[in-house]
This record gives C-alpha cells, sequence and structure tokens, in this order.
C-alpha cells in the first residue's frame, strides 16, 4: 500500500494530471520508496487489464438510427433573390436539355429520378403520412375494397394484396403524389410499424428485384414489375422489409 | 437564420459520441434496453439544449446529459441502487504483500472485472468508466459528473483501491475452490 501523503498525488501523477514541479517531486519520491513504485506498476496492470478485457460496451446496431429518426426535422426554407431569378432559369434550362439528351441512357427510373431524390420524396411522403388523419383515405383490410377505391381517382389500377397470413396485414390505401405524378399508396401494417408502398405506372419501367436504400433512418426498397414502379417505405428493419417486397412480388 | 443548419450540424458534432453515450448509460442502468431509452432520451434533451450549447468538448457535453438522464431513471426506478455506499471496514484487507498483490491482479480475468465493476458503488463505478474506459481527463469528468476536480482526484483513488479489493478477494475465493 502506497504512503497515504503520497496516495492522491500519485494517481494524479499515474494519470498524467500532475504539473510538471510535483511530476518530478513525485518521481523523486518513487525512487525512494518501494510500496509507492509498486503501487504504480499494480495500477499500471489493472489499467491494462481493463483496457484488454472487452468492457466497452459499443451502441447496438439500429440504435443510431432510431435516435435519428426521432430528431424533430426542420422545414428548410430557400430564398430566392428576384434579380437572379433569370439565371436560375437558364441554368435550369440547360439541366433539362442535358437530362434531355442523356435520356435514353439512362437504364431505369432510378438513373432519370435520381434515386436519393426519390428516396427522400417517398420518406417525406412517408412521414407525412403518419401524421394524425394522413394516414388512410380508404380504410380497409379487404383488398376487393381497396382496389375498386382507385378507380376513377387515377389513371392506373394498382395491384393490391392482403398479407395478413405473411403478418403483413393490408389497411388501407391513400391518394398521393410522387415524383410530380399521382400515385396509389397502399398501407400495410408489420406489428407498430406501418408500411407505405407507392406505385405508379411507368412507360419505361422494366422488370427488377427490389433495390434497398436507405434514408434519415427509414428503409426504402425499389422494385418495377408490370409497367409499373413500386417503392416500399418503412421504419422497418431491412430484413423484414426485405421479405415484404419478395410477397408483393409474387 | 437562426435554426437553418441546426439538425445538420447536431447530427455532425453530436452523433458520433453514440459509443460514449451508450457505454456510459449501460454502465451506469446495467441493462441494455434501459440504456438504449436512456440514450435515445438524452439525445432529445440534447438536440433541445444543443442551441445553448457554447462550443468546448461535445462529448463531456453529452455525457453529462446522458448521466442525468440515467440518474432521473435509477432514481425513479431503483432508487436503492444510488444507496449503496462503501463499507469502508473493508480496506482491512490482509494482500500477503505488494508484490503477490500484482501478482494477482494480473492474473485477473475480464469476467472478474465486469462483476467488481458491477459491484462497485455506482458514483465510484462511473468516474472509473469514465477514466479508464473513456479516456477522460479529471476536468472532463469533473464537468460530465458536476464536482471539483479534486474530488475526481480522490474518488479515483478510492475506487481504485476498492475495485483491487474486490478483485483480490474474488481471487482468494477462486484459488480456494480450485484446491
Amino acid at each position: 500500500m502506497a504512503t497515504d501523503s503520497f496516495a492522491p498525488l500519485l494517481h494524479a501523477y499515474f494519470d498524467n494530471e500532475l504539473d510538471l514541479v510535483r511530476s518530478l517531486e513525485l518521481e523523486e519520491h518513487l525512487k525512494t520508496c518501494p510500496d509507492c513504485a509498486q503501487e504504480i506498476w499494480t495500477q499500471q496492470t489493472l489499467r491494462q487489464g481493463l483496457r484488454s478485457a472487452n468492457l466497452y460496451h459499443r451502441a447496438p446496431a439500429g440504435l443510431e438510427a432510431r435516435i435519428r429518426a426521432g430528431l424533430p426535422r426542420e422545414n428548410k426554407v430557400v430564398e430566392m433573390p428576384r434579380r437572379n431569378l433569370w439565371n436560375w432559369v437558364a441554368v435550369a434550362a440547360a439541366i433539362l436539355v442535358a437530362l434531355a439528351l442523356t435520356w435514353r441512357m439512362m437504364p431505369s427510373f432510378l438513373g432519370h429520378t435520381g434515386s436519393d431524390l426519390l428516396a427522400q420524396e417517398v420518406v417525406a411522403s412517408h412521414i407525412r403520412s403518419l401524421q394524425p388523419g394522413h394516414l388512410l383515405d380508404v380504410e380497409s383490410t379487404d383488398q376487393h375494397t381497396v382496389k375498386p377505391w382507385f378507380d376513377g381517382k387515377i389513371d392506373f389500377s394498382p395491384p393490391v394484396k392482403d398479407f395478413a397470413e405473411d403478418g403483413f396485414p393490408l389497411i388501407g390505401g391513400r391518394l398521393d403524389y410522387i415524383d410530380h405524378r399521382p400515385a396509389a399508396a397502399l398501407v400495410y401494417q408489420r406489428h407498430k410499424h406501418f408500411i407505405n408502398v407507392y406505385v405508379w405506372p411507368e412507360s419505361e419501367a422494366k422488370e427488377s428485384r427490389a433495390r434497398l436504400e436507405s434514408s434519415e433512418g427509414y428503409n426504402i426498397a425499389f422494385w418495377e414489375r408490370g409497367g409499373m414502379y413500386f417503392c416500399a417505405v418503412s421504419d422497418l428493419n431491412t430484413g423484414e422489409l426485405q421479405q415484404f417486397a419478395q410477397l408483393l412480388q409474387h | 437564420m437562426p435554426g437553418v443548419g441546426n439538425a445538420g450540424r447536431f447530427e455532425q458534432i453530436v452523433l458520433p459520441h453514440l459509443d460514449a453515450a451508450y457505454n456510459l448509460a449501460r454502465w451506469l442502468v446495467r441493462n441494455q434496453q434501459d440504456a438504449q431509452d436512456i440514450v435515445q432520451e438524452s439525445y432529445l434533451r440534447a438536440f433541445k439544449f444543443f442551441s445553448g450549447f457554447q462550443g468546448g468538448d461535445p462529448r463531456a457535453w453529452l455525457l453529462k446529459i446522458v448521466r442525468n438522464t440515467s440518474y432521473s431513471f435509477l432514481e425513479k426506478n431503483r432508487p436503492a441502487s444510488l444507496a449503496e455506499e462503501f463499507d469502508e471496514k473493508i480496506h482491512a484487507t490482509e494482500t500477503g504483500g505488494p508484490d503477490a498483490e500484482a501478482e494477482m491482479v494480473r492474473g485477473v480475468e475480464s469476467r472478474m472485472l465486469q462483476e467488481a465493476l458491477d459491484a462497485m458503488p455506482v458514483n465510484f463505478r462511473e468516474i472509473l468508466i469514465l477514466r479508464e474506459l473513456e479516456g477522460l481527463s479529471y476536468k472532463e469528468i469533473a464537468e460530465v459528473v458536476n464536482v471539483p476536480m479534486g474530488t475526481v482526484m480522490s474518488s479515483l483513488a478510492r475506487g481504485r483501491e476498492r475495485l483491487r479489493e474486490i478483485l483480490l478477494r474474488a481471487r482468494e475465493k477462486e484459488g480456494l475452490r480450485g484446491h
């Protein structure tokens, strides 16, 4: 055991918290006091043990996404000075021309919309839908009620199927607006999580398997089938969302 | 424009310290699920107070919030765990000389360290975690725990002493069982 009057100082020395003068004094003392020298050695051994023993608990996977999803979002307003407006119109026109020229080279809708932008748009729409009273225009677990509800409201007929037996019950539908056009939103539930499936027709759609992305803590699956684009978004984990996307693709 | 970009700045400055936040909460409440809830609540609080964050060390700032949230949780759900005191009588341990002591401390397994830390009173446990696992300086620990630096120094000395005693006892018991 260390000499009593030196005990707390010994720890400060060990932790590199002593000023230079007192450090030198303590080092002098250590030369003549085997007990204190031994104490430093014991502490060093203990520290090595603590640091090599896997005692540090890292945050579990998913916690960061949970935190991000829970943080309040802010609405960013971009104000554009009037006198610069025509410059921006010129830039926008140039971008449109460039887009038109490269249109045919893009292999899929993800190319022409920019998958990140689309992901952000569907996530924003998903969050908006979860605000009170926004989720459902038609509330029904019956696919034969939900599907005809869209008749006359949009110019296409989205495939509607209930997957209650697989643990993903249909709870209704809603009219929404994605990628500058009306889209059907089908709403499913998985335990306490909601899944929005956005469907809209696209002449360039090919058959493709689901691609997973994530944005702002939400997971998104995109795929193309039968001349339509599908986009499922939820705070479900990727595994369950993928399982759900596979059900819809069959 | 006040407020604009605040969320982005918060994510850049405070989110990288998620592991530190979780590690502290996990050691304070000793339960995975409670620690996750506490960390999430702490981040919400931190976000709310973020406009008042004047720079300085964001990790210590966040850990202070995590600590306060953890203590509120313990007060509400497990008040007994806050009432633990050092049993000062335990100091009379006979160890068989400093050499033998160092030798015993060296052979300690990580399970024993885990149990020994868990057995410490929470106010000493947190200072050891912040110093040894998180590597905080005395000044940063003083900020997180809200005590003077001198108290950090004496608490560390006492906490380490106690940790060593618990370990030596555990080793002695193992030794008895082994023979």
